[in-house]
């Protein structure tokens, strides 16, 4: 059953699951999960546009071009909280929507030109984690591995940034350089996760690993560790599924196993788990009848 | 003709949009619209597969059931202690799955294909259309007019209530408003809006049109009156806009009408009074000015 491509495909995924699980965590904590949903959106123009540009399907070039628009866009939606009364929320809707609509502008576009029908640029939107290559695998890896490595190198500084950048700041670290390079990063993950699961399915990829391990653990160290190992086994678990039977496509899949062990955490966890507060809830009411009925 | 339809369609979708976004932006829950945008996927998926048919009452059963349950977990997850931004992110990605897989699996040769749901084709809504009372309409303008309809009711209905609980919530709650009922029925409401839209401009753009006349609007009003009609005109505006630019470029009509709105939000952002960067610098040489004098 495990054929040679069936092999890369795992691997590919279970590396993305593992950066993308790295990554979410700090996006979570810094609370912008969504943020993340709004640059993979805006990375669909960024592909567009380097397209129409160097007329090439070279993977590298499309991923600068995705690279770029991404980082503009976490950067404006922080530019409109800042500068006007709109709420994040609305930032982030009104930089995701607008990119997103650019970038199928541009698609339409792209799909004009004689060179255009064949790139198959639209498989960036929904992904085709099924068909990953070698050479596509070459620079997932390579990507992931810049990914892990950077996570490794500034941890003890995004952690003080995150948790307390007064602090941070008071000690003399780069706060601003520091927040570019994980902006940076987190772009990096997700333009290298869109070509596999798509961009719509890459935000799952970034919250839902993150939120899982947020479940189970207080400790930033645990949770990052915890939150890879969940989107690793999202990531390999899905592939496998969705090799079982020809028809399912692999994206939904590996974000549907996601969202099972969410589901499963959120109600069978330790400490935070639905079963164990109903029973803590419970505990409480007992109590309080108890000294209702011994005061009266 | 055609074209005719086709103008009348988008800025219905601009006026209809606009209406509600005022709201969901007053109410801070703009990513909230994005999550029911994707889940109505999942929504009309159902009804499809339940129904195994294509009517448009069904779809909007479907895709009002999938609007209230996602805003009920979001809900759910969010007083059981997970953070907002999370909860909308997990609930609304495992969903928008759960109906790109059934499309698949299930709906894979009809017209329910997933590109068409996220972008739309405004320019095939003249052929479908629907004869009532001898009036010829097509099908997309009587959905449109229709939500709209409700959209205005409910608004004249609960105006003063919604004014309060989006103002203040505590206030309302103390005097007894239903609170919880009105949430539901708001999110009742923009997953309408987004099913009557999402034939004509697609799931994914209608957040665009949810969001964005609103939020320029936002930015130029003080009255939540002028809002309202500021939203609707601004959304009408980028809809008639964005046709003809895509129409100059050959390019995809949703996808413009997006960006046309992105591109008035921009204009206001830089060029409003009182905020906008021009009269910022005015202020500051004004400053200078007054400075180098006393």
């Amino acid at each position: 059953m495990l054929s040679g491509n069936l092999l890369w495909v795992l691997a590919g995924a279970s590396l993305l699951g593992v950066a993308s699980g790295l990554i979410g965590s700090f996006a979570f904590l810094q609370k912008q999960s969504l943020v993340g949903d709004a640059a993979a959106h805006a990375a669909l123009p960024g592909i567009a546009i380097s397209f129409l540009i160097f007329q090439q399907k070279d993977l590298p070039l499309l991923m600068l071009g995705a690279i770029i628009t991404a980082t503009i866009s976490v950067y404006l939606i922080q530019g409109i909280i800042n500068r006007s009364k709109l709420k994040s929320d609305a930032a982030i809707g009104i930089v995701l929507s607008v990119f997103f609509g650019a970038g199928i502008v541009l698609l339409t576009i792209v799909n004009q030109s004689s060179s255009g029908n064949q790139s198959g640029l639209n498989d960036f939107i929904f992904g085709k984690a099924a068909t990953m290559a070698k050479s596509d695998l070459v620079w997932l890896s390579g990507s992931a591995l810049i990914i892990i490595l950077t996570c490794l190198t500034f941890y003890k500084e995004w952690k003080l940034v995150i948790f307390d950048t007064t602090f941070a700041k008071g000690i003399g670290l780069p706060v601003n350089l520091l927040r570019f390079i994980l902006t940076a990063i987190t772009v990096l993950t997700i333009v290298t996760g869109i070509q596999a699961v798509g961009v719509i399915l890459m935000s799952a990829m970034l919250i839902i690993p993150a939120a899982t391990a947020r479940i189970w653990s207080d400790k930033l160290v645990t949770m990052i560790i915890m939150s890879a190992l969940f989107g690793a086994f999202s990531g390999a678990c899905g592939t496998l599924i969705s090799s079982l039977k020809t028809g399912l496509s692999t994206g939904p899949i590996i974000v549907i196993t996601a969202s099972s062990l969410f589901i499963f955490s959120y109600i069978f966890a330790p400490k935070r788990g639905l079963l164990v507060k109903i029973q803590q809830r419970r505990k409480i009411a007992k109590r309080v009848l108890k000294q209702e009925v011994q005061a009266s | 003709m055609n074209e005719f339809w086709v103008l009348v369609t988008g800025s219905l979708v601009g006026i209809t949009c606009g209406l509600t976004g005022v709201f969901l932006i007053l109410r801070k829950m703009a990513m909230i619209a994005d999550a029911i945008s994707h889940t109505v996927l999942f929504g009309i998926v159902m009804a499809f597969i339940i129904t195994q048919s294509l009517n448009g009452i069904w779809m909007m059963l479907g895709a009002g059931i999938a609007g209230v349950i996602t805003a009920y977990l979001v809900q759910v997850l969010q007083s059981n202690g997970l953070q907002e931004d999370a909860s909308i992110g997990v609930v609304f990605t495992t969903l928008f799955a759960v109906g790109v897989l059934l499309i698949t699996l299930f709906a894979g040769n009809v017209h329910l294909d997933v590109e068409h749901v996220l972008m739309g084709e405004i320019a095939f809504v003249p052929w479908n259309t629907w004869t009532f009372m001898n009036l010829t309409m097509p099908k997309a303008v009587w959905m449109l007019l229709f939500v709209l309809l409700i959209n205005i009711l409910f608004l004249l209905g609960f105006y003063k209530e919604i004014k309060l609980s989006t103002f203040d919530p505590i206030f309302a709650m103390s005097i007894g408003l239903p609170l919880v009922f009105l949430h539901y029925a708001f999110m009742t409401l923009v997953s309408f809006t987004t099913v009557a839209a999402f034939d004509s401009v697609g799931a994914v753009l209608v957040v665009a049109m949810l969001i964005v006349p609103a939020s320029t609007a936002y930015l130029l009003s003080k009255s939540i009156k002028r809002m309202i009609i500021l939203s609707m005109l601004i959304g009408m505006l980028s809809a008639i806009g964005g046709y003809y630019f895509a129409k100059f470029l050959d390019a995809s009509i949703a996808g413009m009408m997006a960006t046309t709105a992105g591109g008035i939000f921009l204009l206001v952002f830089l060029f409003r009074p009182y905020e906008g960067l021009l009269m910022k610098k005015r202020k500051l040489v004004n400053m200078n000015n007054l400075t180098i004098k006393s």
